[in-house]
């Protein structure tokens, strides 16, 4: 450990936080993700919550983990990450059920979807079983942001585009449905999550030229 | 301390776990009251809109109160059963019991001196079971409304089944068809009716893409409210 005491939001910290939104984002360039990031992306709300509770079990398992990180044996270290984030996704789920019940009932879906979020595990694995407490902070709440920032991009353009709704309040106004405008049915459907993250890795490498592999 | 030998690995896990289980067994235990009270006030909730009284669950309890005049435990020779409380009737143990054993609750409701039978609904969606409340007028015929909720159905497919432009597609349909014989009210593509102005053909409009949910209500409002048809059949014979 170094004896230099680094100011809270160095440089190299506050990378930790905004490197996951765009260069480095668990979704577009890792491609992690993925299967969540389909199946909770037909409406903004859930989608909302999800990257809070996201927010909430990432920051706080990498903490977790992070403080474990030189006792925990090596062998078993999955397992132990695995305990952790369940126990992090059924104290959320209890706590909502008594106190937010409605958003507990959104939530109720995504519980499963939260404990195999392969970023989650993946942070622990590369991040806080070598880090410190505070940076490891800072890398959960970055990259659970980052992975939410694409959840509520995709999910915007879905429920706009296939159900003329935001929020669940009708936004498109009837005198372009009596023109002919029809929802979009297939926006809804969970291959258009794959191609709307398709074309938003498409024009992120376009204005991110680092991000393009050259061979 | 080498953290590698089995010593330490075998005792860490047994920690860890024990921890881990006293952290959510304590959290369980004492949130346990709040959540069930919860629970309570939403089926409340959801059988008063069943008769078109729409409340926010803190208001539930006082108004459920109000409205529900009786609560009736039935046999499934449609007599009475004085000794089960018809409120805790756990409908999803109930239908897998055998037919002797089993209670079906029935909730009367008096709003504004009009009398409402409420059924409760249960059955199977696409992904998990979904559940509801069916208001009948006292005709036994015609419906006066639903309520519908799922355990994770597809967001904007079958999750629809909750919003008001689907329920409100039940109001007014007869369970009966013209001969007076108990039919349901199906989900349908094939309904021929837009404006759903034909409320004498047992059909509602089905939501495109959830089809599986929909045939799930269909069959629940057919499966379920068959079980009182005996009940209502002795009433109508007084």
């Amino acid at each position: 450990m170094s004896k230099d005491i680094e100011p809270l939001f160095s440089k190299k910290n506050r990378a930790l936080l905004t490197d996951p939104l765009d260069d480095d984002n668990p979704i577009t360039v890792q491609v992690l993700g993925i299967c969540s990031a389909l199946a909770i992306t037909v409406k903004l709300e859930p989608a909302v919550v999800m990257t809070v509770s996201v927010i909430f079990v990432m920051a706080a398992g990498n903490v977790i983990v992070s403080i474990l990180r030189n006792v925990i044996p090596t062998r078993i270290r999955i397992i132990v990450q695995l305990l952790v984030v369940a126990t992090l996704v059924a104290l959320v789920d209890q706590f909502l059920k008594a106190y937010a019940y409605d958003v507990s009932k959104q939530l109720a879906i995504f519980i499963g979807l939260i404990i195999t979020n392969c970023i989650i595990m993946g942070r622990f694995e590369a991040f806080a079983l070598g880090n410190g407490v505070w940076k490891s902070f800072l890398d959960g709440v970055g990259n659970a942001a980052g992975y939410g920032w694409i959840l509520i991009v995709v999910a915007f353009i879905r429920e706009l585009f296939g159900s003329g709704e935001l929020w669940g309040i009708p936004v498109i106004p009837q005198f372009i449905y009596d023109l002919g405008y029809q929802d979009n049915g297939l926006m809804l459907l969970s291959p258009m999550a794959l191609i709307v993250v398709g074309l938003y890795i498409w024009i992120q490498r376009y204005y991110n030229r680092k991000l393009i592999e050259k061979d | 301390m080498n953290r590698d030998s089995n010593k330490h690995t075998y005792i860490f896990a047994v920690l860890m776990v024990l921890s881990v289980a006293f952290v959510l067994s304590f959290t369980s235990e004492s949130l346990k009251d709040l959540q069930n009270a919860n629970v309570k006030k939403e089926k409340m909730q959801n059988i008063l809109s069943s008769v078109g009284i729409n409340v926010t669950r803190d208001e539930s309890e006082d108004l459920y109160m109000d409205y529900i005049s009786e609560e009736l435990s039935l046999k499934s020779d449609g007599t009475i059963d004085d000794d089960i409380d018809a409120f805790d009737i756990n409908l999803a143990l109930e239908v897998k019991k055998d037919s002797e054993t089993q209670r079906f609750p029935l909730y009367i409701a008096n709003v504004e001196n009009e009398k409402f039978y409420v059924i409760p609904l249960r059955g199977a969606g696409l992904w998990a079971e979904i559940w509801g409340y069916i208001a009948l007028k006292e005709d036994i015929n015609t419906i006066k409304g639903v309520s519908f909720d799922h355990k994770s159905e597809t967001a904007g497919l079958g999750a629809e089944i909750t919003e008001d432009w689907f329920i409100d597609s039940f109001t007014d349909e007869k369970i009966n068809d013209s001969q007076g014989n108990f039919v349901g009210v199906y989900l349908t593509k094939s309904n021929n009716d837009p404006r759903n102005e034909d409320k004498m053909d047992n059909e509602v409009d089905a939501i495109s893409g959830a089809t599986i949910t929909g045939d799930g209500v269909s069959d629940m409002i057919i499966e379920r409210v068959q079980n009182y048809l005996p009940y209502f059949n002795n009433i109508s014979n007084e």
